[in-house]
Formats: C-alpha cells, sequence, structure tokens
C-alpha cells in the first residue's frame, strides 16, 4: 500500500470507476497522510490499542484483580513479562486492562470538550458582538487557570474519581476548541460563498451546519487528536495525585502511584504502566501531527 | 508605547473581576453547606451557626463578595482549616521553593529548546532534524511523574548523585528541574524550528547570504532575531504550564513547594487554602500573559497600532 506504483494503480482504478471523485478532499488527504511514515505507525499502533481496549480481559494472561500472594513484586520474567505488583498481580495483565480505562477517559473528555467548544465557537465567531465578547469572555476566565490547576480545582468541588477527573478534562478543553472554531468560522463568515448562501435567503442554522461548520473540520479533527494524548496525559496525573481512579483499578496513572512506595526494590511496578501512558499519548501525538500536515499545513504548533 | 501598555492593563480588569467572582463563588460551589464543612462533620448545630456568622455566610452573596474582596486587598485570605494557621503564611513560606523551581527549570528548557529547534530548522531533512523533532514529540508526551520517578531511580537511588528529594541543597534543583521543564524545552523546540523555517524562506535572508555572510550570521543574528517573536510569546505562555506541572513534580520530589499544598490541601479539603492557590495561580498566569503581551508589542512594533 505504501509505495508509489500503488498509489499511480488506485488513482487510475478511481478514474476508471468513478471519474467524478479523482480528487475528493478525503483522497487528497489518504494520498498527503500515506507519505507520513510516523503517523501511519502511530495509527497502526492506535488500532491495535482500540483492539486491546475492546477484547481485553480475553487476552490477558493473568486476572488483572485476583491477588497471588506466592508472587508478590517479583521481577519481570518469562511468565510475568511486566513483574507483578505488591499484590502478586501480572502488571501486563493490568496494563492490558487499563488500557480500556485510558482510552476511555481520553476519548470522552476530548469529545465532550469538542463538541461544547465547538458549539461555543460557531455560535460565537459567527453572531459576534455581545454574545461573541461574552463567550470569550468565559474561555479567557478558563484559560486563567495554567494546565492542570482547572481540573484539580474542579476535581476539589466534585470529589476524587475517575467520572469527575472525565468532567474536569473535558472543561479544560472547551475554551481551547472556541478559540480554534471561532477563528475559523470568521475566516469561512468572510468568503464568497457564505455571503451568496445568505443573500438567498439561507437561515443562519443552515449557512453556520452546511456552510460554515463542514470547513472547520479539519481543524477540529487535528486538535481532537492532539488533545487525546493530553487528555490521557492529564487524566493519568489526576490518578498518580490520587485524585482520580483508585488503587485497585488497574489505570495507568494509579498503578504508577502504587508502586512508588517499592521504587528501590521494585522500580518495574513503576516503569511498565508509566511506558504505556508514554506510548499511547506519543502514538496520538504523531498522529496528531501527521493529521496537521497533511489536513492543514498552514497550521502551526 | 505608554497608550499600549495602559490599553493592556485595562483589558486585564474584566478578566481579573470575573476570575475573582469565580473563586469567590468556588466554596459556594461545593455540595453541601459550606458552614459545616468548615466546622467539621461532629460540630453541633450551634457551631455551625456561629461558623456561619463568623465567616459571614449567612449574609446576602453580594455583599459577601465584597467582603472578600476587601479581605483579599489586606492580604486577608481567611484561616487554614488543617494548620489553623493565616492561609498568606501558609502560602508565603512556600512560595519561593517554587518560584525557584519554576525559574530553573524555564532556563535550560530555553537554553535546550532554542538549540534543538535552530539546529533542526537548519539541518531540514536530516538525521538532526528527525532527531531534534522525535526528541520533541517525546519530551510532549512524556508523563512528567514518570520521568521524575525513574530519574531518582537512576541518579538518585542507583547511582547516588543526586537527593531523592527536598531543596535542601542545589543539587536538590536538579532532577526536579530537568523533570518540568522536559516538556516546555520540547514545545519551544518545535516552535523555533518552524518559526526559524518561515524566516529563512525570506528574500532578506537570501540577501543576507547573497551578500557573502557566513551561515552562522545569517541564521543566528538575522533571522533568529525575527524567528523569535513568535517564540517568546510561546515560551511565556508556558510558564502557566509550569505552574501547573509544578503541582505534579512537587509531589514527586517532595518539594516543599505550592504545588504539593494544593494537592495536600485538596486531600485535607482545606477549602480556604485551594481557594488562595487557585486565586494566586490565576493572578500569576495573567500577569505573565500580561508581560508577554507588552514584550511581544515591544518587539514587533507593527502590533502597538493596530
Amino acid at each position: 500500500m505504501e509505495n508509489g506504483t500503488v498509489i499511480v494503480q488506485s488513482e487510475d482504478q478511481v478514474i476508471q470507476h468513478e471519474a467524478e471523485n479523482v480528487r475528493t478532499p478525503l483522497l487528497e488527504f489518504w494520498r498527503k497522510f500515506k507519505k507520513q511514515r510516523m503517523a501511519m505507525i502511530a495509527s497502526s499502533f492506535i488500532l491495535l490499542l482500540f483492539v486491546v481496549a475492546l477484547i481485553g480481559p480475553f487476552i490477558a494472561p493473568y486476572s488483572a484483580v485476583e491477588p497471588d500472594y506466592n508472587n508478590i513484586l517479583s521481577p519481570p520474567s518469562m511468565e510475568h513479562l511486566a513483574g507483578t505488583d505488591a499484590f502478586g498481580r501480572d502488571i501486563f495483565s493490568r496494563i492490558i486492562e487499563g488500557t480500556r480505562i485510558s482510552l476511555f477517559v481520553g476519548l470522552s473528555s476530548v469529545f465532550v470538550g469538542a463538541v461544547v467548544g465547538t458549539v461555543l465557537g460557531l455560535i460565537s465567531g459567527f453572531y459576534g458582538g455581545r454574545l461573541d465578547s461574552i463567550i470569550m469572555r468565559f474561555c479567557d476566565v478558563l484559560f486563567a487557570f495554567p494546565g492542570i490547576l482547572l481540573a484539580i480545582g474542579i476535581i476539589a468541588i466534585l470529589g476524587p474519581g475517575l467520572g469527575n477527573v472525565i468532567i474536569a478534562v473535558a472543561i479544560f478543553g472547551i475554551p481551547t476548541f472556541a478559540r480554534i472554531v471561532r477563528s475559523s468560522t470568521l475566516a469561512i463568515k468572510a468568503t464568497v460563498y457564505v455571503e451568496s448562501a445568505r443573500s438567498i435567503g439561507a437561515p443562519a442554522k443552515r449557512i453556520i451546519w452546511k456552510h460554515i461548520f463542514p470547513g472547520t473540520i479539519s481543524s477540529i479533527i487535528v486538535y481532537f487528536t492532539m488533545r487525546i494524548g493530553t487528555s490521557i496525559l492529564t487524566a493519568a496525573s489526576l490518578s498518580f495525585l490520587g485524585l482520580g481512579a483508585q488503587p485497585p483499578s488497574p489505570e495507568w496513572g494509579a498503578m504508577l502511584s502504587s508502586g512508588r512506595d517499592f521504587l528501590n526494590t521494585a522500580p518495574h511496578v513503576t516503569f511498565f504502566p508509566g511506558l504505556a501512558i508514554f506510548i499511547t499519548v506519543l502514538a496520538f501525538n504523531l498522529l496528531g501531527d501527521g493529521l496537521r500536515d497533511a489536513l492543514d499545513p498552514k497550521m502551526k504548533d | 508605547m505608554f497608550r499600549y501598555i495602559v490599553r493592556r492593563l485595562l483589558g486585564i480588569v474584566p478578566t481579573l473581576l470575573i476570575v475573582s467572582i469565580f473563586i469567590f463563588l468556588f466554596v459556594h460551589m461545593i455540595p453541601g453547606d459550606p458552614a459545616r464543612l468548615v466546622a467539621g462533620p461532629d460540630a453541633s448545630y450551634q457551631d455551625v451557626e456561629l461558623v456561619r456568622q463568623e465567616l459571614g455566610l449567612d449574609k446576602p452573596l453580594v455583599s459577601q463578595y465584597f467582603t472578600y474582596i476587601s479581605n483579599l486587598a489586606q492580604a486577608d485570605l481567611g484561616t487554614s482549616m488543617k494548620t489553623k494557621r493565616p492561609v498568606f503564611d501558609e502560602i508565603a513560606a512556600r512560595f519561593m521553593p517554587t518560584f525557584w523551581l519554576t525559574v530553573w527549570s524555564m532556563a535550560w528548557a530555553i537554553v535546550f529548546g532554542l538549540l534543538i529547534g535552530v539546529i533542526s530548522a537548519t539541518k531540514r531533512n536530516k538525521w538532526q532534524d528527525y532527531t531534534g523533532m522525535f526528541s520533541a514529540v517525546s519530551g510532549i508526551s512524556l508523563p512528567s511523574f514518570w520521568l521524575g520517578l525513574m530519574l531518582i531511580q537512576l541518579f538518585s537511588v542507583q547511582l547516588g548523585w543526586f537527593p531523592t528529594g527536598g531543596n535542601e541543597s542545589w543539587t536538590g534543583y536538579i532532577l526536579p528541574s530537568i523533570t518540568l521543564g522536559a516538556g516546555v524545552a520540547a514545545v519551544i523546540a518545535r516552535f523555533t524550528r518552524s518559526s526559524l523555517m518561515d524566516i529563512l524562506r525570506e528574500d532578506y535572508i537570501r540577501t543576507g547570504r547573497a551578500k557573502g555572510l557566513k551561515e552562522n550570521v545569517v541564521v543566528w543574528k538575522h533571522a533568529l532575531k525575527n524567528a523569535m517573536i513568535p517564540v517568546v510569546t510561546m515560551t511565556g505562555l508556558q510558564f502557566g504550564f509550569l505552574l501547573g506541572g509544578s503541582i505534579v513534580v512537587e509531589t514527586v520530589f517532595s518539594w516543599p513547594g505550592l504545588g504539593r499544598l494544593l494537592i495536600d490541601s485538596v486531600s485535607f479539603r482545606d477549602y480556604p487554602v485551594i481557594q488562595a492557590e487557585m486565586l494566586l495561580f490565576a493572578l500569576e498566569f495573567i500577569l505573565i500573559n500580561l508581560i508577554v503581551d507588552i514584550l511581544y508589542g515591544v518587539m514587533n512594533p507593527q502590533i502597538r497600532y493596530e
């Protein structure tokens, strides 16, 4: 699929079968995206992660929750690839089970943040005026709390727990999406086709969803992917701080945190969950970079 | 220039106002009765009512807000529920360790970030560029708590070079500031690279090369100067990231700073301290953004007159 001749073939086929689709945006995107080797590797890895998240419990060699007191803190071996923790549980199996949690937290929180942020950004950019300044002021306030602080503040109100982490991380993502969507909305609003839609009397709702929203999708997709990495990292940090998932859960941040007490004697308890977080976040960031280069070459970091 | 600064200063007033209202409402957003929270779960009804009057929670919300602001102006941030000491003293004692940690992290992040960024941009699509940019994306993806613990395991436990935590000697600063600065260095590197690459395409760079300037002079003197304008903004914004990141890193390295105080307070439900810390972090961040904005105007005269 990745060498030059195949590209020519596939384009030939397209010409033969669907002449009108020769240069659809999707094909154009695929042509550019395919060239980015790192992003291709990253997306295969993410695909694998999703498979693991779905069938995790069936492929895990050991139970993620059953303690085995004969095997406490044993180092990595052929039986236990990543060793065992303080309760003798197989760390590799726990990481496999934890994949589901991390992906779910990452995806759901970014999704909620993206939906709310996109709607706010569209309204803000399209209507302008007072509504715009209220929404942007609201974003400024959310932005005034640097990094993880806003999430910690929200957890302080709602109480610790994974559900509240999702809410906190979602709110944390709203202003970023709102600003990005607003700025693309402003650019698209000034185009001739929006002006013509308006002059033939299309209602605002139709203009927003049919004419403006599709134009903002590419930047939303790029930021969506990039935010997944950040969100998984933030959620893991909160669990590490004891504000997210609580100990028996095989959430990666919580696993890592419980290994801190054995750092001197059994560093593998902290090493492997951290490695899992790192590689997962890295994959989403590489995919985000690749998508950015393929979808929107003008967009910078 | 003066008018520009005044305009920027006035611009943050509404944000400050809303942020202060948000933080004031913080205690009221917690489910349950704040007076009972402050009084503790075993307090009698009379005690709770006493606390309510003491905190002014029986007065209307608006007058409570004005009391809050006037107390703020007198540096009265309330009393810690945990230690019963003034919150102001608690925070003041923790401020400097966090401040120095942030400064050291930023210092090395700027040096390494710029260096990697410039090398990547000038050696575009060569191995130096690929290595630099792969390290940068890794730096962004590294969980800081994991990096910190691995550095402790390697350099403190195995090699015994540095202490595992605390800030008693200057060696205690090395591992935490590396941990905290890694993400920022990565962001600066990426941003420097893309900004410098844009500038290197400009006509005046070609002119410089054509008139026989050394490549080093072209890059470091002519190109970097202009490439720095967006980099400065980005770097300033990363201070916010450091403030947030210090919360995690201080927990890893048992650092006696504001971040660890915040986490301790959250687990103890010490709301006056949480409230004060949120305010302090937000103020710092708004202030830094203001300084960055003004610096941006100083560096790029076009902006000032828009």
